[in-house]
């Protein structure tokens, strides 16, 4: 039961899989992003499943997925290709293979590999944020002219099957405008209590009903009633179940000793806000 | 058709543009909103909306533009929603019977709608006078009335507006006050990159020169990495009138302490305004003298005063009368020299500072750069802050 069909617009839709459940805006979002050819930015709290959301389109559109983690060093360049200059003055000084072909060492990033192939990818750029202010709009021309030449040996790479580009940020640094022009943009909310029940049934079948109403009513109010600094999440909540599910734990209360506590809060200093609230008798129920 | 819809998000600062419109006309010539009012907002929303922080006045832009007014209804009987359980279509209407239709407002619409639910007693379609459904009265479901008041939710042109009235994305607006990972994000910007320290990352251009120079022998070379050396003062104003704020001022200096980019940074305290001396603690405990600051610090350090800037107006042109030969000098004086000396110095104030007049805020906000301690006001400072050369 994949969720795409080629349909009378002539491009795939996305309409989420088995795993991933979708909101009709974030549906929406993608469709826009597949039919207009724009990079799609996904952004939302972390644990909401933005980078789940790559593989699912990925997976939906039966194209392999390219991911590329952006990381606080990572140049825009780095997708593109690298020009492995040491390997090469190595060479040249110990004598190993031709240095004159530079091809040998020019190795694609994931940019390049996607614009390379010769079949539909989805690339993924994960945590566009993380990397220097600079970055994205150093990709802006590769992105939107789906083509890039490499200036060592005059080659061009250019793009035969357009990839679907999908990205991902945290917000934690400001993305700069002329870049969120060109893509379309998705916020993914924090699920509400049903999705979040579904979601729970796509990753945990089965569980008893009763219990699993206990774990969301405690989730959401050690969520939304205490004062965190990190909230726990949906990848949180699954996690914490999971446990809670080898332990054979099927009672869950809202007490100071709530099973396995540390997957839900991750900071000590809300563990101590959430001993304290309790301690209080606020929120104490027994 | 959509144009207007597009000034009216301009109106509310959002930026939208040319690019923006062509996207949306693409969009919808595709086909993608499946020719419905909530598949329209879904994708006006992807296309039009760059950044969370506009989300809450996309809604408000789109209720109030799209305003087929979604209304809670005061009870409405159970016999009425099973009228309008299975709409009929409603046919397409033209222009004249559009322009005919009555246009009420929501007074007027929720009072005539209590009227008829009282006379009617039976099931209506069609039509343009009672509750029932494809018909152009203002009342019922799935029907077609510019101001109408739409009943039992789902289907109709209601949804769209309705999520839009919900206003879910208020917390994301930017013109809130910050808290602590939204004034990191924000102080992130402040940082200048220079390449510092010890040597051990490979200088690939250095590396070749020296090479080729060494007739090809390798000869490896080394350069410092490259590090941000921004160095920041943080001083704030504590007690009396700033005590309402003291959460929002805990919040800056957590976030500011906790920035890893800052080659340097050094808070100070001080209260109500800078005199001879300013405090290392929030009890003023360890004091240091402000020439000893000037002394210490040359003008490229940035300087950022938290303050709300209101005193009495001696507070600021008279002197302390505290401390020796300095007890003299007053108030607006010391912040002065602050700022002559300083090459770059903001003042964040938490207060509503421009709509004080004949305050000691406007001299003082004469001498210093003035922000609101928003995140959109940090935002400023720090860009205020990095501007280059000499003021």
């Amino acid at each position: 039961m994949l969720g795409c069909a080629e349909n009378m617009h002539e491009f795939r839709r996305f309409t989420g899989t088995e795993k991933y459940l979708t909101s009709g805006a974030l549906e929406s979002a993608v469709n826009c992003a597949l039919a207009l050819k724009r990079p799609l930015l996904v952004r939302g709290e972390p644990g909401t499943g933005k980078t789940l959301l790559a593989e699912a389109v990925a997976e939906g559109l039966g194209a392999p997925l390219i991911p590329w983690q952006v990381k606080s060093t990572t140049k825009a360049q780095d997708g593109l290709y690298v020009y492995d200059t040491v390997e090469r003055l190595y060479d040249s000084r110990f004598g190993d293979g031709d240095v004159k072909d530079i091809k040998k060492y020019i190795k694609l990033g994931p940019l390049g590999q996607a614009f390379a192939a010769n079949e539909l990818k989805v690339l993924l750029i994960d945590e566009v944020d993380k990397a220097d202010l600079e970055f994205p709009n150093d990709l802006l021309h590769e992105l939107d002219r789906m083509r890039f030449r490499i200036v060592e040996t005059g080659e061009e790479i250019v793009a035969k099957e357009r990839p679907v580009v999908i990205i991902t940020s945290n917000n934690e640094k400001e993305l700069p405008d002329a870049f969120l022009r060109r893509c379309v943009f998705h916020f993914i909310d924090f699920p509400d209590k049903e999705l979040m029940r579904r979601i729970v049934e796509v990753h945990h079948p089965g569980l008893d009903a009763a219990l699993v109403d206990q774990v969301l009513s405690v989730f959401f109010e050690v969520r939304d009633g205490l004062r965190l600094r990190k909230r726990p999440s949906t990848s949180e909540l699954i996690d914490w179940i999971a446990v809670l599910r080898k332990a054979g734990v099927n009672d869950v209360k809202l007490e100071k000793n709530l099973p396995f506590l540390g997957t839900l809060l991750k900071k000590e200093q809300d563990l101590a806000a959430f001993a304290d609230q309790l301690a209080g008798g606020r929120r104490f129920r027994s | 058709m959509f144009i207007d819809f597009l000034y009216e998000l301009r109106g509310r600062k959002v930026p939208v543009g040319a690019q923006e419109a062509v996207a949306l006309a693409e969009a919808l010539s595709l086909g993608l909103h499946d020719a419905s009012l909530d598949g329209f907002y879904d994708v006006a929303r992807a296309l039009l909306i760059h950044d969370e922080k506009y989300l809450d006045d996309f809604d408000v832009a789109f209720s109030s533009y799209f305003r087929g007014v979604a209304v809670e209804a005061k009870a409405i009987a159970e016999e009425l929603l099973s009228w309008l359980r299975d709409p009929k279509k409603w046919h397409e209407l033209s222009q004249e019977e559009k322009d005919s239709l009555q246009k009420l407002d929501l007074e007027q619409v929720l009072a005539m709608f209590e009227q008829r639910l009282k006379e009617q007693n039976e099931r209506h379609d069609g039509g343009n006078r009672w509750i029932g459904t494809g018909g152009s009265s203002p009342f019922g479901r799935g029907g077609f009335n510019p101001s109408g008041v739409s009943l039992g939710g789902g289907g109709g042109r209601s949804g769209a507006v309705l999520a839009a009235d919900a206003r879910r994305y208020k917390p994301y607006r930017s013109d809130v006050l910050l808290d602590t990972r939204q004034i990191e994000v924000a102080l992130r910007k402040l940082r200048v990159f220079a390449h510092e320290g010890a040597d051990h990352e490979l200088d690939i251009d250095g590396t070749i020169d020296a090479t080729a120079k060494n007739a090809g022998e390798l000869e490896v070379k080394t350069r410092p990495p490259r590090r941000s050396n921004t160095r920041v003062i943080l001083m704030m104003d504590v007690g009396g009138s700033m005590d309402p704020y003291a959460t929002t001022m805990s919040q800056l200096f957590s976030a500011a302490k906790r920035a890893t980019h800052f080659k340097e940074l050094r808070t100070y305290y001080f209260h109500n305004c800078v005199y001879g001396k300013i405090w290392k603690t929030e009890n003023f405990l360890e004091p240091l003298s402000v020439r000893d600051l000037v002394f210490e610090c040359p003008p490229t350090y940035k300087l950022v005063i938290v303050g709300d800037a209101l005193m009495a107006p001696y507070e600021l042109l008279g002197s302390s009368g505290y401390a020796g030969d300095d007890g003299r000098i007053p108030g607006i004086d010391w912040l002065r020299m602050l700022r002559e000396h300083f090459r770059r110095a903001v003042w964040l104030n938490p207060e509503d500072w421009r709509s004080y007049k004949g305050t000691t805020i406007e001299p003082i906000s004469n001498i210093f750069p003035m922000f609101d301690l928003t995140l959109e006001g940090l935002g400023e400072a720090v860009t205020e802050l990095l501007k280059g050369g000499k003021r």
